[in-house]
């Protein structure tokens, strides 16, 4: 029996009417999401831009002979309650390295301590009413300003929120992922190469390989537990330092790296592979000249995210001691050190005000080097990328 | 061509059915180059190949015919034993070239591949350079080293396979910019640099138009001055245009084996007549 299109039309209402309806939720699931993400971003934003500004004092610092012993006494006291206590213990340590300047004095730009910061900024405060009457008088004048805030990225941690910032931190992060990558990466794409391009495909690899994909989902803190017991209490590798943190972080980058470049290599068509075989190439040949080549843009793509993962990564480090306070930036493996996510952990357990604008400034260099991260796999993805 | 009976070693030979030759001895007229004996081969627990003998002689061209299935490509990949690399195939018999048995455990399949080469169905070039797809080989056995030898040797092969004319100006490009029938001929001066004595070729003009077609077949030819070449088609006319000898296999076994001539316009087999002249396949 034949149908007449309006007929058919009106079957098909239905039908439309279903995808349209599907159509918009997940246009509304995304739109969700998106929504999720701008409120995020608007907050850390928000609260972490500050932290790049820095309210700096003017001071007439006068190098006498109290100031040997105390830095405070070089200052005006109705001043030196308003400067950083960080600049005021430099005082006779500046003086015992340079004795001309005794008897000397000058004016200079130093930190003021983070209540003034904190004010100017319009946050809570413990100023009295006379020091903020006194604050916005040397701010009519111009000798209280928020200046760019070099310190947050010259200066390790400290125990004054004027003065703490993130380099240490920055230091430690890099000298963990190196050695991360120094042990994931080549035991990673070897081993992936091993199972992919030569083991025979029987019990044992396929236990192997099920094992790699059950290590990808397991809790960190675990492998944290793992380097405390095994790289710390057995070995006896250093405590707190990027040395043993970055063999932990190796252990959970590992199946990582595995599973990307095993994946990597099997998208390498055997064409390639016979092509190889067939002008007498040994296996290990036509893996070195010509698969492994063909999957690098894949194994990098994949590593660097595992690395981006690894650097994110706070619970197996808290637990191998990498929330150390690091005040001196030392680039060291074996010297206790911190990292990024750690830092920004140690700082939002801070009582103070101006460690939450701190915390959320560390976020904000965290999540930039880690953007900077992916954007990189990406276009290493993008610009090996070959069609065969 | 003077026919003889085909020696009868193989046992497996009186269970034909036609009982026609299936084995050549020609050797007044040419010399062997790979002999096969009672070759079977399994994929797991299906057989495959069923008690092959075949002669391979020099310097010609043997095309290996035969419906879909039938064991030929098969076959092809025992004389160089690509079929090592797939873990369920096991395979018995004698494969004999120069006096050696190339399933000897004391076979290096690497020195093997060496003397015979393949080109496939499918033109492969390595994603590198004109230059490096046919420098490759050669540097890597140690046949040259220097640049210069590199470049004679990498012109030579280019020449033999009629490429030279088309790449010389593009030696750097990217093999893969090439039309398919120039990677095919590419992947020909590969398999010809490394000086092999045997060519093994899997349906090398099936991805191919027919202009491309007939150069290779011309180049088949040429390269048969110097190289002893076993190809798999399922052209029919290609196999009586190029071959020399035509091996008509059928459900994993040689049912007849002469030469081309003979086996065109007065096969011995019902089946290869049927076959030939298009009754199925």
């Amino acid at each position: 029996m034949n149908h007449s299109f309006d007929e058919i039309s009106a079957q098909l209402k239905k039908r439309h009417r279903k995808s349209a309806r599907l159509k918009w939720i997940s246009m509304g699931a995304l739109g969700l999401a998106g929504l999720f993400l701008v409120l995020f971003f608007s907050d850390m934003l928000n609260k972490g831009l500050p932290a790049f500004q820095q309210a700096y004092i003017q001071v007439e610092v006068d190098y006498n002979e109290d100031a040997t012993r105390m830095g405070r006494a070089a200052m005006d006291r109705e001043i030196s309650s308003l400067v950083s206590r960080s600049f005021e213990r430099l005082i006779p340590g500046m003086i015992r390295d340079n004795p001309d300047l005794l008897g000397t004095s000058e004016q200079r730009w130093v930190l003021a301590n983070s209540q003034v910061d904190q004010y100017l900024k319009g946050h809570r405060n413990k100023l009295s009413e006379e020091e903020r009457a006194r604050v916005d008088e040397l701010a009519e004048s111009g000798q209280v300003e928020l200046k760019f805030n070099t310190t947050f990225f010259t200066n390790g941690d400290s125990k004054m929120a004027e003065s703490a910032g993130i380099l240490a931190a920055v230091v430690g992060t890099v000298m963990t992922m190196l050695v991360t990558l120094a042990i994931a990466f080549p035991i990673g794409v070897m081993t992936a190469v091993y199972l992919e391009e030569f083991a025979p495909d029987n019990r044992l690899t396929q236990l192997i390989e099920i094992n790699i994909n059950n290590l990808a989902a397991i809790p960190s803190i675990l492998f944290g537990l793992l380097g405390l017991a095994i790289f710390i209490n057995f070995f006896g590798v250093p405590r707190s330092s990027p040395l043993v943190g970055g063999m932990t972080l190796a252990l959970m980058t590992l199946p990582v790296i595995i599973i990307a470049t095993r994946t990597a290599l099997r998208s390498v068509p055997d064409s390639i592979r016979h092509a190889a075989f067939g002008v007498g190439c040994s296996r290990w040949q036509a893996v070195r000249d010509h698969v492994l080549p063909l999957a690098m843009p894949g194994i990098m793509t994949g590593s660097i995210i595992g690395l981006a993962q690894a650097m994110g990564e706070t619970a197996p480090l808290i637990i191998v001691g990498m929330v150390a306070f690091i005040p001196d930036v030392g680039i060291s493996f074996t010297n206790a050190a911190t990292v990024m996510p750690a830092q920004v952990f140690t700082w939002a357990g801070e009582p103070e005000r101006a460690f939450v604008e701190k915390t959320a400034g560390g976020i904000l260099v965290l999540l930039s080097i880690l953007i900077a991260l992916n954007a990189t796999a990406v276009v290493l993805r993008k610009k090996f990328e070959r069609r065969w | 061509m003077n026919m003889q009976v085909a020696e009868r070693e193989s046992n497996a030979m009186s269970s034909q059915q036609s009982g026609q030759p299936v084995t050549r001895n020609d050797s007044a007229n040419h010399e062997l180059s790979i002999r096969v004996r009672d070759l079977n081969l399994w994929y797991g627990q299906n057989q495959a190949l069923k008690n092959i003998s075949l002669d391979i002689f020099q310097k010609n061209v043997t095309a290996l015919i035969g419906p879909s299935g039938c064991g030929k490509s098969t076959f092809l990949r025992c004389l160089n034993r690509m079929n090592d690399l797939i873990p369920s195939v096991r395979t018995e018999g004698l494969v004999e070239m120069d006096g050696r048995d190339v399933n000897d455990a004391r076979m290096d399949e690497v020195a093997l591949r060496r003397r015979v080469g393949m080109v496939f169905q499918k033109p492969n070039p390595f994603p590198k350079s004109i230059f490096e797809n046919v420098a490759y080989a050669p540097r890597m056995h140690d046949l040259v080293s220097r640049k210069a030898e590199q470049e004679e040797l990498v012109e030579q092969a280019l020449r033999d396979a009629g490429l030279w004319n088309e790449v010389k100006d593009k030696l750097h490009q990217p093999g893969t910019s090439l039309s398919g029938g120039q990677q095919q001929r590419l992947c020909i001066a590969r398999a010809i640099a490394v000086k092999p004595d045997v060519i093994l070729m899997d349906e090398p003009t099936s991805a191919l138009d027919p202009i491309s077609t007939a150069t290779i077949e011309d180049l088949m030819d040429k390269l048969k001055k110097q190289f002893t070449i076993v190809t798999v088609t399922h052209n029919m006319q290609q196999a009586a245009r190029v071959a020399d000898y035509t091996a008509f296999f059928h459900l994993g076994e040689v049912i007849e084996y002469n030469d081309t001539k003979t086996m065109f316009s007065n096969p011995h087999t019902k089946k290869a007549e049927d076959y030939i002249t298009g009754r199925y396949g």
